[in-house]
């Protein structure tokens, strides 16, 4: 039962009960992420206000990390400008990699939650999924 | 029926008393449809191979050459013997079943499938014994058509009757399902498609390490299968083609050891089976696979299928009491073939498979290579456990144990 710890209550509460998993009628910015071989499936929908992000949601389907991630990504980064948002989008990859500092994992808040992905090599990319596509959507 | 003592039959096994992995117990190994382990006698025998014989088969008169000539063939004759092909010249050594599958595709399928022809796949098959045919059917113009299959897996044969006509030219079935387990009637289908003039291909690399193969019997014109399923090395395949029909067919590969003359501008093939093996062969390889077919006969399809089946049931009962979770396919163990495809309510199956992976039980979670399947059963995952005759009921106790807590422990009621 060790993996108790890694599926800790934060990733489950934020699978089970998503703030921000909904359908954003009048977003900017509609941007899907997939991982094929598996099938994770991100549509990740932004509202912007000049180079802020006033409002943001996802709907999707996948595992419980990649699910979660999205969610605590989206609680961080509404109201953040869009540079302090890929900043914390490169962090998060960062420490999933294993190649955080620990300041950095630190300004991760929440998200640091998901630290322990890092040892966990076929599951990096649902951890990133969120992210990634985030990163994608604002440097478009 | 020979009975032995599954603590000792285990220890043959390298990889489950090897100290790195752990000790028996420590690790359940339950993804035996992707790939089998291997007996030391099968690894040992590839050992050999390079060790004692090697030097490259069919090829120099000096006596290595013509030792290693002999193990390759006599390899050969094992597989005929195992499958009761009729024939040596019908035995082909390939890497795999998908490019057993491909020869055929290529060798046989683009050449005798025209453009109101179709070919006829199930619903069931893995990726190998389907993109095969997409390609054929796309590059001829021909129709790709499906026969589906019922809930439990079972293949209605009404039908199938009606789907095979004057128009089908080959019908591509897989032996065993390697998601539901479910068996297909291959010999009936066989009958089937030969009464409409067709050929029948069938991919047996689920069925081969589980049950008795008589080619004869099934009267399928080829039939495909895997080493590395069947606990033999990985990189080496068989094709079983009727000689009639492989005589007629144009090489797949071209190139060395598979010609009688070569000039400028031509070639005369060799005879069969070497006109399908060009370039150097997998020598050793096949002196395992030759091992892995002793192995099988040493224990006996009797012994093995009794405790799969034993496994099987255990397991399958045992996830049927726990609530939220659906079992596909049959309700019974027996058309199971060892192989259990499962979902948790609410649960995504790379979570179930993680939960499990960190209770030491290794499973499988994805598509299995049959993606159209599992869309047909309305899913885009499941998780797959499948059980050999050397997985011990402490191992499917655990694997259920470890599933009863699934849910709690992704934050669900239980």
């Amino acid at each position: 039962m060790e993996n108790r710890s890694f599926y800790n209550e934060i990733l489950t509460e934020h699978n089970i009960h998503p703030e921000f998993k909904f359908d954003l009628e009048d977003a900017d910015i509609v941007l899907e992420g997939v991982n094929p071989s598996c099938g994770d499936d991100v549509w990740l929908k932004l509202k912007m206000d000049g180079d802020v992000i006033a409002d943001g949601a996802f709907v999707g389907d996948g595992c419980a990390i990649s699910q979660a991630s999205a969610d605590i990504m989206l609680g961080m980064v509404i109201g953040k400008k869009k540079e302090e948002a890929i900043k914390l989008a490169d962090t998060f990859v960062k420490m999933i990699k294993g190649e955080a500092s620990d300041e950095e994992i630190e300004s991760l808040e929440e998200a640091s939650a998901l630290q322990d992905i890092s040892h966990m090599p076929a599951r990096v990319k649902c951890a990133v999924l969120g992210w990634r596509t985030l990163k994608e959507a604002l440097e478009k | 029926m020979t009975d032995f003592d599954i603590n000792k039959l285990r220890e043959e096994f390298p990889l489950f008393v090897n100290e790195k992995n752990g000790s028996v117990l420590d690790f359940a190994y339950l993804d035996n449809a992707a790939t089998s382990q291997r007996p030391k006698c099968v690894i040992d025998a590839e050992m050999e191979f390079y060790e004692k014989h090697n030097a490259n088969p069919l090829r120099g008169s000096y006596p290595l050459s013509v030792e290693a000539t002999d193990v390759y063939e006599n390899a050969r004759k094992s597989v005929k013997n195992f499958i009761n092909a009729n024939s040596s010249a019908e035995i082909i050594f390939t890497r795999n079943t998908s490019e057993s599958i491909n020869l055929v595709a290529y060798s046989y399928g683009l050449e005798n499938v025209g453009k109101n022809d179709e070919v006829l796949v199930s619903i069931m098959e893995h990726h190998s014994n389907l993109l095969p045919w997409q390609m054929v059917t796309k590059k001829t113009g021909a129709t790709l058509k499906f026969i589906e299959c019922e809930h439990d897996g079972s293949i209605d044969m009404e039908k199938l009757k009606a789907l095979i006509t004057e128009k089908t030219r080959i019908v591509a079935i897989t032996h065993v399902s390697n998601v539901l387990g479910a068996v297909n009637p291959v010999k009936e289908i066989a009958k089937l498609a030969h009464e409409k003039g067709a050929v029948i291909v069938v991919d047996g690399a689920q069925s081969t390490p589980h049950m008795k193969i008589d080619v004869k019997d099934l009267d399928v014109d080829f039939f495909a299968l895997s080493g590395h399923k069947m606990f033999g090395p990985m990189g080496i395949g068989v094709l079983y083609g009727k000689e009639a029909i492989l005589d007629k067919m144009q090489p797949f590969l071209r190139g060395g050891e598979m010609i009688d003359s070569v000039s400028r501008y031509d070639a005369v093939y060799a005879e069969l089976p070497h006109k399908f093996e060009a370039g150097t062969v997998n020598a050793a390889g096949a002196a395992g696979l030759d091992a892995a077919i002793k192995y099988m006969q040493r224990i006996g399809y009797e012994y093995m299928q009794e405790r799969e089946l034993m496994l099987t049931k255990r397991a399958l009962d045992g996830l049927k009491k726990i609530p939220h979770i659906t079992v596909y396919g049959s309700d019974d163990a027996k058309r199971h073939t060892g192989i259990l495809t499962f979902k948790v309510d609410d649960v995504h199956p790379h979570d179930v498979s993680e939960v499990l992976i960190a209770d030491k039980i290794a499973v499988r979670a994805g598509h299995h290579c049959a993606q159209p399947l599992l869309q047909y059963l309305g899913v885009n995952s499941t998780t797959r456990a499948s059980l050999m005759f050397y997985n011990t009921e402490e191992e499917i106790d655990k694997f259920l144990e470890s599933m009863a807590t699934v849910r709690e422990r992704m934050g669900y009621g239980k």
